[in-house]
């Protein structure tokens, strides 16, 4: 797996976090907006946290097979 | 309110349960039933990363920074993704070559430097012995908030000498409880399993309490996440909690700062390199945790905002200190229950960081830094018999107890001070220096010790000016000057702004210039020499150890011991039972019956090595096998050869390649000799025809001519006389050609004999005319010359030049028409050589005709005309010319007659000689 698919994932899943838990993405979401009564970008940056998460859960546990 | 008493029990009992837990867990794992044999409780494990400044911290920096607490979560988030590549190499390597701290791999990685080992040590506990103290300052005022002795603002208002002092008490309680589970028994692995099961119980234990804290005030003190931000809302003094960057001062790029430290820290704090690293048990477990770990962390942080907003609501800004809010908030409800158990989380999170880093800083210590005074000093060498395990766990139980008081003598001095409440990212500060190194060492074979020390000392060098001074300064103990006018009053040297910096927080500021100097010096230091053999040796095994498989590179040490030297050395260090255990393991999988066959060679010592170097740290294992092992240096060359196996087998094909082209143009020679000697071998048939049809002509007229007159003694007088005249001048022709068929030999062998002197040309033609002037006037042609006053003279072999001059001019004689013939001779000496032509206006030589006049035995003309002749005079010729160094040619119109010409350089006629 190192090599294979799941490790070419693994770093592109890298790559897109780092790209949407940062400058300039980041800041696309940070303006006084209410979703579900909640502020836009605490649900933005628990949901892309959340969402980085079940990717690599799917990936890992999908290679473990 | 709680009574003293009833914390402290609690606490004693919750440790007496994490100590149940960790007995259990090396209980199973002697009974080979591990229970940290699970990706679950490896997952779990990591969670290590949470202490009590991120559990009782977060909440604080939410309260002042909105979403600012989390890069340090997500860090490890993204850091995890790439773990599959990178830690899993680490784990190999730890593995492979029983690396058993960050300190032994960077030292080993660099040729086994003890220098580069203690540096390291150095770093890491300089920069973690403070974030020690800052557990223990949590535990300590988590006590003081819970026992009352704090105003209506929960300000702690105790005031107690050291020897009343509970923290002391609960520093020497966690170096006892380290102490026990860290240093039971030395471990050749220096796994410890029943710490890891009690480490990851208390990451339960401390996301439970948070859970628990978090749902209270978010669900029962208000009316969930939406009626808090809601309320927020309201509040314009918490406006900044919700947007980015309320606080304003920090950037996207000190987010993106923070986000980089986190994720370097989550491999690089020595605590999380024991975990991940040394204590893994399975490699495999690494992958599930790739997202439980991340899960964990984004649980635990859920309710962080909540209980910020929450508390910030209850007590308004300015007044209760916001790291406090998880217990002052149930505190203020009198939920007293709640807030022990709360308590109990926060000294969870504190005594796992605690526990775990002591260890790995212990086993740096130990293995780094003593063992390698001792084993200089050469104490150790007077005592060689004796058993030094008792030696080795007495060092590591002493630095253990000694980093504890440290940390305990951190927080007396620092107290409230900055020095302390900042430390947190400032240690992640100081282990991100490792990174470059150990990352580089991975990766780039061309590191090199001098380049490794250069970077982490000048990375080093620049966290200490840039994060540790200001913060010196921050609390009072330096001159605040310091901060705004930099070192000696140098405006570009101010250690937050260094070179007038500005737009990036501390941290992130810190971090840029630490991480350029540290890259830069570790890169440009590396380059300036190739690596020796030593650190091509573990250059090859670390950034090649994928490739390797579980083959022991068994070829570096070259002599082997005696087996029986071996073992006792690494009892020594081990303990008998332990290493007898060892040996015999080795001797069976080797199919021996016991330790007593082993035979000494380079994989038993290899593996004697790797033993100790799981006790005492490679370098020194190093230091101590070679006491007994001669080891013969290795070259580089040799070095390369032995590792670099890819290296060698393109060597070796390169080598083929080289040796089938030799092959192909030694068979293409070969080839062209056997055609030459073919030719060789036909040309001298014809030539041996030739000759004998040459002989026989005269032979046989000569024989007709005998046999008449046997036959027949009557015969005239007269025709006697004229047969006898026949018989005489073939004789004489048949002796002419015996005589050049000798010098045609002698030429080409090059065993002719030459009488070089001065010659004049002129006089040589001259003589050659008079020559031949007979047989001029038989045919009736004239001989015209046509010499210029003086030539210069020639070196060269006057009887030998003289006789191409005659063979030419009679060829000519012979040729001319009978009555009319003319032949004019030119001689001219220019551009250093001299040339003569001899022209005849006989019938010419056809164009294709020309070339063969210059072979042996072929005349011109056809076979009626032909005069008579040897067929040798021009080939002779030729070879005399060519002999001095010039050429002999034909020019000739069909018709017209023909040229001979010939040219004999001046000058290297004589060098020929």
């Amino acid at each position: 797996m190192r090599k294979g698919l799941a490790g070419q994932r693994l770093v592109a899943v890298f790559i897109a976090g780092m790209l949407l838990l940062n400058y300039p993405v980041l800041s696309l979401f940070d303006r006084p907006l209410v979703v579900f009564g909640l502020p836009l970008l605490h649900v933005y940056l628990f949901s892309v946290w959340l969402g980085l998460i079940g990717v690599v859960a799917w990936i890992v546990e999908r290679g473990a097979r | 309110m709680l009574p003293g008493w009833l914390i402290i029990g609690a606490s004693f009992a919750y440790l007496l349960l994490l100590f149940a837990v960790a007995y259990f867990g090396d209980r199973r794992a002697d009974a080979g039933r591990s229970i940290i044999d699970n990706p679950w409780v490896f997952s779990l494990s990591l969670a290590v990363y949470c202490t009590a400044w991120t559990y009782f911290g977060s909440v604080g920096r939410a309260a002042s920074g909105g979403p600012w607490f989390l890069p340090t979560y997500l860090g490890p988030t993204l850091g995890l993704t790439l773990a599959w590549l990178v830690v899993l190499k680490m784990i190999r390597i730890a593995r492979s070559y029983r690396v058993t701290s960050i300190a032994d791999f960077v030292a080993s990685r660099y040729g086994k430097s003890h220098l580069l080992g203690g540096l390291v040590t150095l770093i890491a506990v300089v920069g973690i012995v403070p974030y020690i103290a800052l557990q223990l300052k949590a535990i300590s005022s988590g006590y003081a908030l819970l026992i009352g002795e704090h105003d209506s603002l929960f300000r702690i208002e105790s005031q107690a000498g050291w020897w009343q002092d509970g923290t002391l008490y609960i520093a020497l309680t966690l170096a006892a409880f380290t102490v026990l589970f860290g240093t039971r028994h030395l471990d050749t692995t220096e796994r410890h399993e029943g710490m890891v099961a009690a480490i990851a119980f208390e990451s339960v234990v401390k996301l439970l309490a948070f859970l628990a804290v978090g749902i209270y005030v978010t669900y029962w003190l208000y009316d969930g996440f939406g009626d808090l931000y809601a309320r927020a809302a309201a509040v314009p003094e918490l406006h900044n909690l919700l947007a980015f960057d309320g606080a304003g001062r920090l950037g996207y790029g000190g987010w993106f700062a923070h986000v980089l430290l986190a994720m370097l820290s989550i491999i690089f704090l020595p605590r999380q390199f024991q975990i991940a690293v040394v204590e893994n048990v399975n490699e495999q477990h690494l992958r599930r945790a790739t997202w439980v770990f991340p899960a964990y962390l984004l649980a635990i942080n859920i309710f962080v905002i909540p209980v910020a907003i929450g508390g910030l609501l209850h007590f308004g800004r300015g007044t209760v200190d916001p790291d406090t809010f998880v217990l002052t908030l149930p505190l203020a409800h009198d939920q007293a229950a709640l807030a022990l158990l709360v308590f109990i989380g926060g000294l969870s999170a504190a005594t796992g960081m605690v526990i775990v880093e002591a260890i790995a800083l212990s086993t740096m210590v130990c293995n780094d830094l003593v063992m390698p005074m001792l084993l200089r000093s050469r104490r150790l060498d007077l005592a060689r018999e004796r058993d030094l395990t008792g030696l080795l766990l007495g060092i590591r139980r002493g630095a253990i107890v000694g980093l504890l008081l440290l940390g305990y003598l951190y927080f007396r001095l620092a107290g409230e001070a900055y020095a302390l409440v900042s430390i947190g990212l400032i240690s992640f500060a100081a282990v991100a220096q490792f990174a470059p190194v150990v990352i580089g060492g991975m990766y780039w074979r061309g590191g090199t010790r001098e380049g490794a020390l250069a970077g982490l000392l000048a990375g080093f060098a620049v966290w200490v000016y840039t994060l540790l001074l200001p913060s010196f300064a921050k609390s009072g103990w330096l001159d605040p000057a310091f901060l705004e006018q930099g070192a000696f009053g140098l405006g570009w040297l101010v250690p937050e702004r260094l070179f007038g910096l500005t737009g990036l927080d501390n941290i992130s500021h810190a971090l840029f210039w630490s991480l350029v100097a540290n890259i830069g010096s570790y890169v440009a230091v590396s380059m300036m020499r190739a690596p020796t053999g030593a650190e091509a040796t573990q250059a090859a095994l670390f950034v090649d150890v994928f490739r390797r498989g579980d083959a022991p590179p068994a070829s570096f040490w070259r002599t082997g011991a005696e087996a029986g030297e071996l073992l006792p050395l690494v009892a020594r260090f081990l303990g008998q039972r332990r290493t007898e255990e060892a040996f015999g393991a080795y001797a069976r999988s080797h199919g021996l019956q016991d330790a007593s066959q082993l035979k000494s060679d380079p994989e038993l010592v290899h593996f004697a090595e790797t033993l100790l170097a799981g006790a005492i740290g490679g370098a020194s294992a190093r230091v101590m096998v070679s006491t007994v092992v001669q080891e013969e240096p290795l070259g580089l060359g040799e070095v390369m050869d032995i590792l670099d196996e890819a290296s060698q087998v393109r060597a070796y094909s390169h080598k083929l390649e080289e040796k089938s082209r030799a092959l192909e143009a030694a068979t293409a020679e070969l080839r062209a000799a056997n055609v030459r000697l073919q030719e060789l071998d036909r040309l001298k048939d014809d030539f041996m025809s030739s000759v004998t049809h040459e002989l026989r002509t005269p032979l046989t007229s000569i024989r007709a001519l005998s046999e008449m007159m046997l036959d027949d003694p009557e015969i005239d007088v007269e025709d006697r006389q004229r047969f006898l005249g026949i018989i005489v001048s073939e004789t004489v022709r048949l002796s002419r050609l015996v005589n050049q068929v000798l010098d045609m030999a002698k030429i080409e062998s090059g065993h002719a004999e030459w009488h070089n002197t001065d010659i004049d040309l002129c006089e040589l033609v001259q003589h050659s005319a008079d020559a031949t002037l007979q047989l001029f006037r038989d045919r009736g042609a004239e001989l015209h010359l046509h010499l210029p006053a003086s030539a210069p003279s020639l070196r060269a072999d006057h009887d030998r030049l003289l006789q191409v001059m005659i063979n030419l001019l009679s060829n000519a004689a012979k040729f001319v028409p009978a009555g009319s013939g003319r032949v004019d001779v030119t001689l001219r000496c220019e551009g250093g050589s001299a040339r003569v032509d001899v022209k005849d206006n006989g019938p010419g030589i056809e164009p294709a005709q020309q070339p063969v006049v210059f072979e042996k035995f072929r005349q011109g003309g056809d076979e009626r005309s032909r005069p008579q002749g040897t067929g040798l005079g021009l080939p002779i010729s030729r070879q005399i010319v060519e002999h001095f160094g010039g050429r002999l040619w034909l020019e000739s119109v069909p018709g017209e007659g023909a040229t001979f010409s010939f040219e004999l350089p001046l000058a290297s006629a004589a060098a020929h000689e």
